[in-house]
C-alpha cells in the first residue's frame, strides 16, 4: 500500500467506527448547542457589546468543542485495547499521523459548521460578503489545531491525568494560531476584504506548515514503545 | 568544575551587584528604579538561553538517544522557567512606578508570558510520566514545537500592540547608551549566565544522581 493510502485507511476507520457508534460526534453536537446558551447567559442580551466580542466567543467556541474532539484522538485504540493493532500497521507511522490528523480535521469541520449556523441564527451575524474569507480563515486554523492537537494527544494518551494535561499542552503552543484567527474573523465580519488580514493569513499558513512538518517527524518517536 | 562555576558565578555576581548599586550613575528621569534594569534584561537573556538549550538538548536526544541530553534539557527547563518568572516579577516591579501599571498585554510581556505558561506545561508533562524514558522523548517532541512556536507567537503578538521600550542592547547599530550604564549591564549578564550554568550544572548531576539511586 502506498503511503497516501495507508493514511486513508486509518482515517476511514476512524470515520466509519465514528460513524456506526456516533459517540463523539452526537455529544459534541449538543455540546457545542449548550455553549451557546452559556455564551448568552454570560454576555447579555445587549447586541452592541455581543458585535465587539463575537469574533472572540466564535472562536471560544471552536476551541473548547476542538479539545473535546481532539483529546479522544487516540481513545477508540485504548478503550477498545486496539493499541498494538495500531502500531502493528505496516511502514511509516506518520502515515498514521496523517490518518488520524484527516479524520479530526472533518470531525471537526462538521461541529464548527453548526457552531457557526448557531451563531448565525441566534446572535443575528451578517455574513454576507465575509463568508468565503471565513471559510479560508476557518479552515486554516482548523487545520492548525488540528496538526498540534493530534500530535500532543497521541502524547496524552498513555499518561495519567490527560484530561487536564491536554488542554493545558495545547493551548499555550496555540496563541498564535487563536490571536490570528480571531483577529482575521475580526476584520471580516467588520466588513473588510481578505487583504485588510492579509498579514493573519500568512501566520496561519506559516503556522499550519510549521505544525504539520514537526508532527510528521517526530510522530514516530511519540507512538514507538 | 561544577564547583569552580559557582565561585565564578558568586563571584561575578557580586561584581555586578557593587556596579549596578555602587559605580552606575543614578538615571536621571527614573531615578533608582532604573537599577532594576541591570538586573531584569540579563534575567531575560538567560530564560532564552535556557529554553534555546532545551530545543537543541531535544534534538540531540531525539538523535543520539543519550540520557545526559535528556537530563540537560530537563534542568534547563526548571532553571529558564524560574528566570522567567524572576524576569516577569523584576519587570512588574520596575513597570509600576515607570509605566503605572505592573502588567499589561504589550507584545514583549505577552510573549515572554506564553513563553512562562509553556514550559511550565513541559515541566507538567514531565512530572505526569513515570517512566523516564517515554517522558524523556515526549519533553523532547514538546521542546522542539514550543521552540519552533516561539517565532509565530513573536509575530502575532507583535502585531496585536507593543508599548515595551525597543532593545537597548540587541539592535542594528549596537548599544548607543553610556558606557556607565553597559559596563554593570554587561557585567551583569555575563554574572547571570554563568550563574545559569551552575544552576544547569548542579540540577542535571542531581537528575543522574536520582536515577542512579532509583536504579
Amino acid at each position: 500500500m502506498t503511503f497516501a493510502r495507508r493514511a486513508l485507511v486509518v482515517a476511514w476507520k476512524d470515520l466509519l467506527v465514528e460513524r456506526r457508534s456516533k459517540e463523539t460526534l452526537n455529544a459534541l453536537l449538543f455540546f457545542s448547542l449548550l455553549l451557546l446558551f452559556v455564551f448568552q447567559f454570560a454576555l447579555g442580551p445587549d447586541r452592541e457589546r455581543l458585535a465587539g466580542v463575537l469574533p472572540g466567543v466564535l472562536w471560544l467556541g471552536f476551541i473548547l468543542s476542538a479539545l473535546l474532539a481532539l483529546g479522544r484522538t487516540f481513545l477508540i485504540e485504548r478503550e477498545h485495547d486496539c493499541w498494538e493493532g495500531l502500531l502493528l500497521a505496516p511502514g511509516d507511522k506518520s502515515a498514521i499521523y496523517l490518518g488520524k490528523l484527516g479524520a479530526n480535521l472533518l470531525l471537526m469541520t462538521v461541529v464548527e459548521t453548526l457552531v457557526l449556523a448557531l451563531f448565525v441564527v441566534f446572535f443575528d451575524i451578517d455574513l454576507g460578503r465575509a463568508f468565503p474569507g471565513l471559510v479560508l480563515v476557518v479552515a486554516l486554523g482548523t487545520v492548525g489545531l488540528g496538526a498540534v492537537g493530534t500530535l500532543f494527544a497521541a502524547m496524552t494518551a498513555h499518561i495519567r491525568a490527560r484530561e487536564v494535561l491536554f488542554p493545558v499542552l495545547l493551548l499555550p503552543v496555540q496563541i498564535p494560531v487563536l490571536l490570528a484567527t480571531v483577529k482575521a474573523t475580526e476584520a471580516l465580519l467588520l466588513g473588510e476584504p481578505l487583504g485588510a488580514a492579509a498579514h493573519w493569513v500568512k501566520l496561519l499558513a506559516a503556522a499550519d506548515v510549521v505544525y504539520v512538518a514537526v508532527a510528521l517527524l517526530t510522530f514516530d518517536v511519540v507512538l514507538e514503545g | 568544575m561544577v564547583r569552580v562555576l559557582g565561585w565564578l558565578s558568586a563571584f561575578a555576581l557580586a561584581a555586578g551587584v557593587v556596579l549596578a548599586f555602587g559605580v552606575a550613575p543614578r538615571e536621571v528621569s527614573q531615578g533608582n528604579v532604573q537599577r532594576i534594569m541591570y538586573v531584569h534584561p540579563p534575567l531575560a537573556w538567560v530564560a532564552y538561553v535556557a529554553f534555546a538549550v532545551v530545543a537543541a538538548a531535544s534534538v540531540v536526544y531525539l538523535v543520539r538517544r543519550r540520557p545526559g541530553a535528556d537530563r540537560l534539557a530537563h534542568a534547563s527547563a526548571e532553571v529558564g522557567v524560574v528566570f522567567t518568572g524572576l524576569a516577569i516579577a523584576t519587570g512588574s516591579i520596575w513597570g509600576k512606578p515607570t509605566w503605572g501599571t505592573w502588567w499589561t498585554w504589550d507584545a514583549r510581556l505577552t510573549s515572554v508570558a506564553i513563553l512562562f505558561v509553556m514550559y511550565v506545561g513541559y515541566l507538567l508533562l514531565r512530572a505526569t510520566i513515570d517512566d523516564r524514558e517515554r517522558a524523556a522523548r515526549y519533553c523532547a517532541v514538546l521542546g522542539i514545537v514550543a521552540a519552533l512556536d516561539m517565532p509565530l507567537v513573536h509575530f502575532s503578538v507583535y502585531w496585536l500592540r507593543t508599548l515595551h521600550q525597543p532593545p537597548s542592547l540587541l539592535k542594528p547599530g549596537g548599544f548607543t547608551g553610556s558606557g556607565a550604564i553597559l559596563t554593570p549591564l554587561l557585567v551583569n549578564v555575563a554574572a547571570f549566565t554563568l550563574l545559569y550554568a551552575y544552576l544547569v550544572a548542579k540540577r542535571a548531576r542531581l537528575l543522574r544522581a536520582e536515577r542512579g539511586a532509583l536504579a
